[in-house]
């Protein structure tokens, strides 16, 4: 199956050498990093997380929402998915590959990483967030591979592999909800210290992934054979919509409780989010793009003459990932620390290299997905005619 | 190959595949009555150990007390000393009091701090908590707590996540951004290891000198009992008699930590 991967047009191979060359200076940066240490990026003593683990926590919600189509295909039986939960199993496959990466390129010693491994710990979160993760590759690999297998021989997928699909489904949850409580269970982070931060990160998440996957498949559409077809595109931006909703409304709800019970630690980070802190602001262009994007994504989506549209749909569909990217990539993570334990501001901006590494393990994450969605788009041009998945 | 020479490679081997089990499992069965540790006989020995800051002490004895106390630690256990504040490592140093203790801010502190502490900052470092958050977070057991209530860090362990960092609600903790050996800028104290880049470190109590029978090296250095350290739980060390005949108070007790180092204002 994989040799599909290696037969491709001028196109597809300059596209992976695009991401070779992006991949190759990111590993470079690391290599830096590895010598001089984390002191090559902006992190500092009060802003001790960037955008390494802000990526990581954004990335695991991509990964998670592929359950958005595991679920209504397999467990409903919901035909018009046929085309496309494969290609949402291969980005979490995509996606959680540069979790692990994030995690690492962020250790300060990774020569000991497997120490986490070694001594094991259940009472740090960040030990269960490994095993998760971990799992959750597996599940997807083994499902996406050996269905799209099957597929290929033009055999109905065999019936060991259910369990595991079913079991890819509440798995797909722990990963989130897990993550989420590496932040939600700190005492002495206002910002994090709140209990709908599982379920604000699993409605951003099904916002998110689903709404890459649309741009994907536009992408795919114009620039392969295949096409997971407008219905699937259509009740996924239903989806989104919906996942859009949600996640206004618990932004929402966190706003109310921070500001209506004006607790120091809490209203803070907002403060220094929406207008800034003791005259330190940095945040706050991003913050308003976060809103202004966001919000103009909900109103496209929810009115159905702009959804239903195929050239407003996508830009719908990427100004609420933009939106959630800042949101859940950068700013989560950061203003956590903003102020610090002292309640004083010190800023956080990353720097050429952070951001050249952090750039390196997307381009492995694209490259992963095109590698599988080459095979995935090969193997569905083969089919054995009048054979629908 | 002669016999001697057989029978010893025999015998080798033999201890490699079985025999060297041994001291492994003699390790699992000595575990299970807990750990044997050879005592140190001139090692300080407390159930509790706590700190109690003197503010009315340290009011008398001017900045120059608290600098002091910074140097000592800081000498000692060759902490660096960065230029770039991005990369700073401290173990001890001074907050103003509003910072140091955020819950008890008002508008009129500066007063009381300028009437009454006549200006001075406090002194904050890790509170060596009861239930300390970074022990809790911590991935792989390279932060813990002694039964003796010292929160320690073993820096061969620690993978630099920083997960610890996160959890503490007191900015106790520090990253070696980078290599900190060139920046060691006081005479380097052979006694006591230099880190490496990538591992967090923080204020350890100065165990290595409590197992010497020393008190910690902040409270050396203060010449008119600014901090005193002690055993909480003996109801005759001097640090109970202080939390009797004082009212004092710790950083952020709301958050259920249990800090040991207590303020007496
Ligand atoms: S940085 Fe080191 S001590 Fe802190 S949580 Fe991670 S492994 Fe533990």
């Amino acid at each position: 199956m994989f040799e599909n991967a290696l037969r491709g047009s001028k196109g597809y191979w300059a596209w992976i050498i695009l991401l070779l060359l992006v991949l190759g200076a990111g590993f470079a940066n690391y290599l830096r990093q590895w010598v001089f240490g984390l002191g090559i990026t902006g992190m500092s003593r009060d802003v001790s997380w960037g955008l390494y683990i802000g990526q990581f926590t954004f990335l695991v919600g991509v990964a998670a929402s592929a359950v958005m189509l595991v679920l209504p295909y397999y467990l409903h039986d919901y035909k018009v998915f046929g085309k496309i939960t494969i290609l949402g199993e291969f980005v979490a496959i995509a996606a959680v590959t540069m979790c692990l990466s994030f995690i690492i390129v962020d250790l300060g010693r990774p020569d000991r990483a497997f120490n986490v491994l070694l001594y094991p710990s259940p009472n740090s979160v960040l030990f269960w967030d490994m095993i998760v993760l971990n799992g959750y590759l597996f599940l997807n690999l083994l499902v996406g591979w050996t269905v799209l297998g099957c597929e290929q021989r033009g055999a109905p997928p065999p019936k060991w592999i259910k369990p595991f699909i079913y079991l890819s489904i509440p798995w797909a949850i722990s990963i989130h909800t897990v993550t989420a409580f590496l932040y939600a269970g700190l005492p002495g982070r206002g910002f994090w210290l709140t209990a709908i931060m599982a379920p604000r990160f699993l409605g951003s998440a099904f916002a998110s992934g689903p709404s890459l996957l649309i741009l994907l498949s536009f992408l795919l559409r114009r620039t392969t054979t295949f096409d997971p077809g407008r219905e699937a595109i259509q009740a996924l931006a239903k989806i989104v919509t919906y996942a859009m909703v949600v996640s206004c409304f618990f932004v929402a709800c966190e706003l109310f409780t921070v500001y209506y019970s004006q607790v120091p630690e809490h209203v803070s980070h907002f403060t220094y989010l929406f207008s800034g802190l003791h005259g330190k602001s940095g945040m706050v262009p991003l913050w308003w793009g976060v809103i202004i994007m966001g919000l103009l994504a909900t109103i496209l989506l929810i009115i159905p003459q702009t959804r239903n549209s195929d050239t407003i749909l996508p830009i719908a569909c990427a100004l609420a990932f933009a939106s959630l990217w800042i949101e859940k990539g950068i700013q989560l993570v950061v203003v956590g620390f903003i102020p610090n334990p002292m309640e004083t501001v010190t800023q956080y901006a990353p720097t050429l290299p952070e951001m050249s590494i952090t750039l390196g393990v997307w381009a492995l994450g694209a490259l992963i997905l095109t590698l599988l969605y080459k095979v995935a788009v090969a193997v569905r041009e083969q089919e054995p005619a009048g054979m629908s998945h | 190959m002669d016999k001697t020479r057989r029978d010893f490679l025999k015998i080798a081997g033999l201890s490699a595949l079985g025999l060297g089990a041994k001291p492994a499992a003699d390790a699992f069965a000595q575990s299970a009555q807990g750990p044997k540790i050879a005592p140190i006989p001139e090692a300080l020995k407390a159930k509790r150990w706590a700190m109690v800051v003197n503010l009315k002490k340290f009011k008398e004895s001017g900045p120059d007390a608290l600098q002091a106390c910074v140097d000592a630690c800081h000498t000692i256990h060759n902490v660096p000393k960065f230029d770039n504040p991005k990369d700073e490592v401290k173990w001890i140093w001074t907050e103003s009091l509003a910072h140091a203790l955020p819950n008890e801010e008002h508008h009129f502190l500066e007063e009381f701090v300028k009437e009454q502490m006549k200006g001075l900052p406090i002194l904050v470092l890790c509170n060596h908590c009861d239930n300390p958050p970074c022990v809790r977070v911590c991935p792989t057991q390279a932060t813990f707590r002694r039964l003796d209530g010292v929160v320690m860090m073993d820096y061969h362990r620690c993978i630099g996540c920083r997960y610890c960092m996160a959890g503490c609600p007191f900015g106790a903790r520090s990253l070696n951004w980078r290599d900190p050996r060139p920046f060691i800028k006081t005479k380097l104290n052979r006694e006591y290891p230099t880190r490496t880049r990538g591992v967090v470190e923080k204020c350890n109590f100065c165990d290595e000198r409590l197992a010497k029978g020393l008190k910690p090296a902040c409270v050396e250095a203060c010449k008119n009992k600014e901090i005193i350290f002690g055993d909480l739980e003996d109801p005759k060390s001097e640090v109970r008699e202080l939390l009797r005949a004082n009212f004092a108070v710790r950083r952020k007790p709301q958050l259920g930590t249990q800090p040991q180092v207590y303020y007496i204002v």
